[in-house]
């Protein structure tokens, strides 16, 4: 049972993760439809550059500021060069795009800054087990997990309040909700869009700090982005609650499922099995757990 | 003037029903169809044939059947390269397994593997569209190469995974030279092109648009939209499937189900939308497109070589792919059968526009 918990917590906690790459997701998806497939390549460019900048010297704080300040410039630059010219495609179109995006990103960020693996260090935050917890239950649950879990919190707890209470996040929920109704009151859509594709970067910024710091600095770190998909498919794509949600639910599931029903079939499940439970689930609720539900009309 | 189809007129059903109506096209597809079987294999030397065409030709099959799905009867999908991967293990198990078996009717087969496997991972298409789809069909990329290394029988327990494919052999006559290979592939992918183009403007290819197009109203007119999705999703496996048989038998010879990755699914899907959603000719430009791509950069690069670091260049491609992919993408977002279709227009009019 022990063994069970501890599985368990593992799983909400990486699950958490994915959901911070799935709520970069989510972002751009509800404030202009778009389905950014590039978002992986940005967590990547994010922690490239961050490393990149620390190897330079700059000190962890400034370090931060910098690489934030690269992801508005490229989430400024997406919106004038790529998404302005294809307003009005069909979406297929502009997910071709963010796919082109992705290879392009990806090229930048390794041409900027060398292919080696390189580790991050967040520091004061080790990844070993917790004592108390260790001794009173003797369940091994990671520092650093928790700390991601927590800055997970903060940083959805964050977007929350300011999609909800903030003027600019009224205007994007409306522009979420209506492109032409949005324009039509007088919200400057083009605005709006460079502010999601900042604060995507930003939330980019965070799970590639996060990713980073777990498993290194590496080319892999784009992959992480597929993880993502089932999150969001469970969760729904207009939802950051679900994100959320989504993330725990395939979190658990992956690595319950790879101690459990692994064994049984020859292990090596994780890479698909968040897509077949995903699939089924979404043969119950097609829409996803918090996704808007569609009404077809002729 | 040269491009008018004024004076031919159709006098009998046949002549109405053809699958190119207009003398010229007649012509030109005729005169493309001589010059590619006849002309090329004497032609090109074993490079061209071994590097460009037989995989522009493979893929433009492989495209075709990601067009047939997603231009056709609008279903996103994200799996054709694990459909590759069925038909070429399923025709490599039949070779293997069945004594004495043509390799024509083992590419069937292993299409009609990959059709079966189509339908299963179409079935959730019945409840969910879009975006939710194409990551679902990911499930089937994902899953289906998983099983191929999985489970050893598939590979026929080779060590890695890896299979080779037998040597084609038709009625005693043995596939080796490039030539012969490049001609085979020529000929599946003329009769199945020539299928496709006829399928979409037959009673099943108006469905699929009925449904594309909306299909709750596809619904209340008539079409069961079961039937439709999942023919449309078994139809286009049965050609991604017989283009994965001929990547292992006519282009590399070895295969191994990590090759068929999400790369180059993708890849399959960027041939669709640069060459044109919804079009038969687009697919084959789309292909040569993708195919040629790499292959011009690459030899821009040696050609800039010196002045380019070496670390640099492999990541310049990739920048410079991703962003001719979107440069084409806002310049053409129909592609390039589009600006085919417009230089057609032209031409009808041309040299007097008046």
């Amino acid at each position: 049972m022990q063994f069970f918990f501890e599985v368990l917590i593992g799983g909400l906690l990486s699950g958490v993760m994915y959901a911070l790459v799935a709520l970069g997701f989510v972002l751009i998806y509800k404030a202009s439809g778009v389905f950014n497939f590039a978002q992986g390549a940005m967590v990547f460019f994010a922690a490239l550059t961050f490393v990149g900048v620390m190897e330079l010297g700059a000190p962890f704080g400034l370090a931060l500021v910098i690489t934030f300040a690269a992801m508005v410039l490229l989430g400024v630059a997406t919106e004038k060069v790529v998404l302005r010219p294809l307003v009005n495609q069909p979406q297929i179109t502009l997910f071709m795009a963010t796919i082109g995006l992705t290879f392009f990103i990806e090229g930048l960020a390794q041409g900027m800054w060398g292919a080696s693996v390189r580790g991050l260090e967040i520091p004061g935050i080790q990844d070993e087990p917790i004592e108390w917890a260790m001794d009173n239950w003797g369940i091994g649950i990671s520092k650093f997990d928790l700390f991601a879990a927590g800055v997970s919190a903060v940083l959805v707890s964050v977007l929350a309040v300011f999609f909800n209470k903030t003027r600019v996040g009224r205007a994007l929920r409306a522009v979420a909700d209506d492109h032409q109704g949005a324009l039509a009151i007088g919200i400057p859509l083009q605005n709006i869009w460079r502010i999601v594709w900042a604060v995507a970067g930003f939330v980019a910024l965070v799970a590639g700090l996060m990713w980073g710091a777990r498993n290194g600095v590496q080319f892999a770190l784009t992959f992480v982005a597929l993880k993502a998909l089932p999150v969001l498919i469970i969760g729904g794509f207009e939802s950051v609650a679900g994100a959320i949600v989504g993330g725990l639910i395939i979190g658990a599931a992956e690595k319950l499922g790879e101690v459990y029903i692994g064994p049984m079939v020859g292990g090596g499940i994780e890479g698909w099995f968040p897509y077949v439970m995903a699939l089924l689930f979404l043969l119950v609720r097609p829409e996803g757990l918090f996704g808007e539900r569609h009404i077809d009309r002729v | 003037m040269l491009y008018r189809e004024a004076g031919q007129f159709k006098a009998t059903y046949q002549e109405d029903q053809q699958i190119f109506p207009i003398r010229q096209d007649r012509i030109a597809i005729a005169s493309i169809l001589v010059f590619f079987y006849l002309v090329v294999p004497a032609a090109a030397n074993q490079y061209w044939l071994q590097a460009i065409l037989i995989p522009v030709l493979i893929f433009s099959l492989a495209a075709i059947g990601l067009n047939i799905l997603t231009g056709y009867a609008g279903q996103l999908s994200l799996g054709s390269a694990a459909f590759m991967a069925v038909g070429a293990f399923a025709a490599y198990n039949f070779m293997l397994r069945v004594p004495g078996m043509p390799i024509l009717a083992a590419f069937v087969l292993g299409g009609l593997c990959a059709a079966a496997v189509g339908i299963a991972f179409g079935l959730p298409s019945l409840r969910i569209k879009g975006f939710y789809l194409a990551v679902a069909t990911l499930a089937a990329q994902f899953f289906i190469v998983w099983a191929l290394t999985k489970f050893p029988w598939f590979s026929n327990y080779s060590s890695s995974g890896v299979i080779t494919a037998q040597q084609v052999e038709i009625l005693g006559y043995a596939f080796i030279s490039p030539e012969s290979k490049y001609v085979l592939t020529l000929a599946v992918v003329t009769v199945l092109a020539l299928a496709a183009k006829n399928m979409v403007r037959s009673s099943i290819g108006r469905s699929w648009m009925a449904i594309r197009d909306m299909d709750v109203a596809a619904e209340v007119i008539g079409f069961r939209p079961m039937h439709t999705k999942l023919s449309a999703f078994a139809i286009s496996s049965f050609y991604c499937g017989v283009a994965g048989a001929l990547y292992a038998y006519t282009y590399l010879g070895t295969v191994e189900p990590e090759g068929f990755n999400l790369d180059m699914s993708f890849k399959i899907l960027f041939m669709v939308i640069i060459g044109g959603v919804g079009s038969i000719m687009g697919s084959f430009l789309g292909a040569a497109f993708i195919v040629l791509l790499p292959i011009f950069l690459n030899i821009s690069m040696h050609v800039l070589g010196d002045w380019v670091p070496h670390g640099l260049a492999s990541n310049l491609e990739l920048i410079v792919f991703g962003g001719l992919i979107i440069f084409f993408l806002i310049v053409e977002p129909h592609g390039l059968a589009r600006l085919w279709q417009i230089g057609k227009e032209k031409l009808r009019l041309w040299p007097f526009p008046h």
